[in-house]
């Protein structure tokens, strides 16, 4: 064959063009896939609703003793009575109020300990990528030294030097969460330092700050997210666990763990008061697992075809 | 008798209703000792063809053909455990990344052993002494040392040797070497690339060459398949392919060969790229991308023409014909 | 892999070095006054509280006094409980081995269901089987282990009657401490009634304690499996002719499970969170029970030991673990 043959090929290629989705409706797309992740959005959306309203649609006050009602079975169940759906627990409390009431609770301890953990990780994990060197190493120890103790352990240690009780518990579970913040922010920013876009903003003048909170953080956003919504069950977990351990929540506050504690003696009597606050926790913590997991595969490029 | 007879093998990916035919109605004989180069560019079906050939294709994929005939024997008709017995003993394939191809777990003497203890079985000591054996035939200096290495130790070069040898190890009848030099540093091509034919000469093994090399092909193959997009588009023997080429997208692989742009300032290339899943064109599937397309080679599928045993090409208009 | 060793160390020396400070800082962090939190004693003589200050060193510098207590507890001398007045290490090293063979089981129990669990979701992977064993890990996972114990208690042993509620052995049996762990220990004796007890006691515990681990495991066996199972080499052993159990067990799992070494050394830390609330609720004589009842009592010493020693067998177990890690990585092992 000659050389200088004309190629039988032309470049009569038109590809039509795409139109990129927006990066949210891409989200929402592959989210919406997963139905786990959809259940765990609605069984989360369910929640907040039950806590922005527990006041109007509870029948009861949750504190409120009802001292001819106690022990009283659910609804259903022989000898209860529809004042009462879901029955009172031993001092004579209607138990669906205290359960949507601890919903409300469950989910600002969530919140303001993801809330404080995350807001001082991405500060000490930005700073630890961005001064490098002795910070760097000094912050992952402290981070290394938190990660040692066992979760609960920590919580428990904290709560020995603060005394129990709720905002303490709270503290607690953000210093607990702390390490994953920092150390996912850090590498994550790490990684964006080193790309070629960071460099040229770099080069062009962009000062420390303006870089990470122009460049770096918003790339940081991604796995922060999925990691915030993951940080609420472990919150609303180790909440219950101190409220149970009598080390969170004190009575008579409506708290899904506290209302555990000391429900052993009535594990042959009334089952309700024992099955039911644990059930919430289960139901919550599930929810937010979805929800996660979900996020994460949704966010995650790799998965993505 | 052919060694390996294929004949409308399909292979499909994805949903039912909605399928991605990567390997579409394919029609493939082999000899015993014979050299087939199996050319075409990359998602042009090439390796889905070696991997059902194999039966290594998983759900979701699906496998299908007429016939699957090797030595006599049907393939898709025998159970699981008679055809695994083939594998590796009377048809043995490698791979194109041999850095990635070796369990990072194991030495090489364990893969030598294990491949020969399932298939031949004997003494370890007689395994181990028939390793060693194997690693000399593949020109592996220092074989004794070697045996005790693990992957990570090995160059990407000595890493494929060792995958010959695997692949040798029961003297397999056919060798299928998918892209086997291309991971390699380009002075080590050459090497095994002589290395791989040397063994099939001595063996008279068939060897089934796939590759996107032309070059290659042409100095070593007997026939040559050149696959589009899940197609066969030519078929045709050695040299007579290469002087006469029927196809547009066969001259258009030579067009592009750096050899055949000597002395030009640009490499001539074939503009576009295979057809996705889902934008397969109506009619021929290199319709948008040849500059002979007419309107009928847009609406209307070409079939594969032509004798088997001689050459067959896919196409409305075949050069040279006309 | 010397290299290795010695990089694991310099991590994990500056980590012990913190946890000390973190405990020694503890007490003095607490609200009041430091001697009478170590000391438990409250509006004493002066001339006591003087007393106590030079016995526990306060009047001297900080960096004294932490390298003092630094000593001390290299010698083993983590000061005494303020309720019973025994020496914390003592303590501590009664109420280990219960904790030590409750996590035992709970791991051996979370290995021998979970990583089978995650290899049959991963080679069924997108059927029904995988989502059910995904589903139940999950929720498993989810799970507050201090109800879960309860829900256990209410059916196995209320509604069925089937398993003590409580502690560690029925009253009637008293075998001799060796180990001080029961099953050993009821073996020893040779009493078969002993033994039998001492397992019944073990159960619920052990699947309280051992859920958590036992999903996390199934998460991971199963997502390393994925990964091992699209990797090349796998795909050359199957071209090979190797059947599909050997393909599995000695290629896939055997690299699949490298990874899962980390994960079960990450266990250790959850095990002793864990054994906090499962001790609590089946009154199991363990340091999870001691640590809970040491708060509520501020008992701070025994605070202050105990969390001391959870941290230290929380790091040693992880660099024990790493180095396993290590060995079973030629890569690693190799290394110069």
């Amino acid at each position: 064959m000659p050389a200088d043959m004309n190629p039988p090929i032309s470049n009569a290629v038109a590809a039509a063009p795409l139109v990129p989705p927006s990066p949210m409706a891409e989200l929402w797309r592959d989210f919406r896939l997963n139905r786990g992740a959809v259940a765990g959005l609605v069984l989360v959306i369910t929640f907040l609703l039950l806590a922005i309203l527990a006041g109007v649609i509870s029948p009861h006050s949750p504190i409120e003793q009802y001292r001819d009602a106690i022990l009283v079975p659910p609804a259903w169940e022989d000898g209860g009575s529809t004042k009462f759906l879901l029955g009172t627990d031993a001092v004579g409390r209607d138990m669906l109020s205290r359960l949507i009431h601890g919903t409300r609770l469950s989910l600002a301890i969530g919140l303001v300990s993801v809330g404080l953990s995350l807001s001082l990780g991405i500060l000490l994990g930005l700073l630890a990528a961005w001064r490098g060197g002795k910070t760097d190493t000094a912050v992952m120890r402290m981070m290394d030294v938190l990660l040692a103790l066992p979760s609960l352990l920590l919580a428990v240690a904290v709560i020995a030097i603060l005394g129990p009780g709720l905002a303490n518990a709270m503290y607690a579970i953000a210093i607990v969460m702390l390490p994953a913040f920092v150390r996912l922010t850090r590498a994550t920013a790490l990684g964006e330092l080193q790309k070629d876009y960071v460099i040229a903003s770099r080069i062009a003048g962009a000062g420390p700050l303006r870089l990470m909170c122009s460049t770096v953080l918003p790339n940081c956003v991604a796995p922060l997210i999925v990691q915030a919504t993951l940080g609420f069950s472990t919150a609303i977990l180790d909440a219950a666990a101190l409220g149970f351990l009598g080390l969170g929540a004190q009575p008579p506050t409506p708290e899904w763990g506290s209302m555990l504690s000391g429900a052993l003696e009535f594990i042959q009597s009334a089952w309700w008061v024992v099955s039911l606050p644990g059930f919430a926790i289960l139901l919550a913590v599930l929810a937010f697992n979805l929800m996660g997991d979900g996020l994460r595969d949704a966010l995650d490029p790799k998965l993505k075809r | 008798m052919a060694l390996l007879e294929i004949s409308k093998l399909n292979v499909q990916f994805g949903a039912e209703a909605r399928p991605m035919r990567a390997v579409e109605d394919l029609d493939l004989s082999i000899d015993a000792g014979e050299i087939v180069g199996i050319v075409g560019e990359s998602g042009s079906g090439k390796s889905v063809t070696s991997l059902a050939l194999m039966g290594l294709i998983d759900a979701p994929g699906r496998v299908s053909a007429e016939r699957l005939v090797f030595d006599g024997r049907d393939l898709l008709g025998m159970r699981q455990r008679e055809r695994r017995a083939l594998l590796g003993r009377d048809i043995a394939m490698i791979f194109q990344d041999p850095g990635t191809t070796l369990n990072p777990c194991y030495t090489v003497g364990d893969h030598l052993v294990e491949t020969l203890s399932v298939h031949e079985g004997g003494s370890r000591r007689a395994l181990r002494a028939r390793a060693l054996e194997l690693l000399r035939e593949v020109e592996i200096p220092d074989p004794e040392r070697r045996l005790a290495a693990y992957p990570h130790q090995l160059s990407g070069g000595m890493s494929q040797r060792v995958m010959i040898a695997l692949a040798i190890a029961c003297r397999p009848r056919l060798l299928i070497a998918d892209e086997p030099t291309t991971a390699l540093d380009v002075t080590v091509q050459a090497q095994v690339l002589e290395l791989l034919l040397r063994l099939q000469r001595d063996n008279g093994m068939a060897l089934m060459l796939i590759t996107h090399d032309l070059g290659v092909v042409a100095q070593t193959a007997q026939r040559v398949v050149v696959m589009y997009a899940g197609q066969v588009m030519e078929t045709g023997r050695v040299p007579e392919i290469f002087s006469h080429p029927q196809h547009p997208y066969t001259s258009a692989l030579m067009a592009a060969l750096p050899e055949n742009n000597a002395g030009q300032a640009r490499l001539q290339t074939i503009p576009g790229v295979v057809p996705g899943a889902f934008d397969r064109p109506a009619g021929c599937l290199l319709a948008p991308r040849c500059s002979f397309a007419t309107t009928r080679c847009q609406s209307e599928r070409p079939v594969l023409t032509g004798s088997h045993a001689e050459a067959t090409v896919r196409c409305h208009f075949p050069q040279g014909t006309a | 892999m010397i290299t290795f060793i010695l990089r694991r160390l310099a991590v994990v020396i500056p980590t012990f070095i913190g946890i000390t400070l973190l405990v020694f800082a503890l007490i003095r962090l607490i609200p009041g006054d430091p001697v009478e939190a170590m000391s438990g004693e409250r509006g004493m003589e002066p001339e006591r509280y003087a007393a106590l200050i030079a016995q526990y060193g306060l009047d001297r510098p900080l960096p004294v006094q932490y390298v003092d207590y630094v000593a001390k507890a290299a010698r083993g001398d983590l000061g005494r409980s303020i309720v019973t007045h025994e020496p914390v290490l003592r303590e501590f090293l009664d109420r280990f081995p219960a904790t030590l063979e409750l996590s035992l089981c709970a791991i051996v129990f979370a290995l021998c269901l979970g990583i089978p669990a995650g290899i049959i979701a991963a080679l069924r992977r997108n059927t029904v089987v995988d989502y059910s064993v995904m589903g139940v890990s999950l929720t498993g996972y989810s799970m507050p282990i201090f109800w879960w114990a309860l829900l256990l208690i209410l059916f196995f042993s209320v509604h069925l009657g089937w398993t003590p509620v409580s502690g560690r052995l029925a009253i009637e049996y008293d075998p001799a401490r060796v180990t001080g762990m029961m099953l050993i220990d009821t073996l020893l004796s040779d009493d078969e009634g002993a033994f039998l007890s001492a397992l019944s006691h073990l159960i619920l515990p052990t699947i309280a304690l051992g859920t958590i681990p036992l999903a996390t495991l199934a998460r991971m066996t199963r997502s390393a499996m994925l990964e091992v199972l699209g990797e090349d080499y796998v795909r050359a052993a199957r071209a090979r002719g190797l059947s599909p159990l050997r393909v599995v067990v000695r290629h896939a799992l055997r690299n699949a499970l490298i990874p899962v070494i980390t994960v079960i050394g990450l266990q250790v830390g959850t095990l002793l969170a864990g054994a906090i609330l499962t001790e609590t609720i089946f009154s199991w004589p363990g340091i999870g029970k001691w640590m809970v009842e040491a708060i509520h009592r501020r008992d701070y010493p025994v605070v202050q030991g105990g969390i001391l020693m959870s941290a230290t067998l929380v790091i040693l177990v992880n660099l024990i673990v790493d180095l396993l890690y290590g060995a079973a990585n030629p890569r690693i092992r190799h290394a110069r």
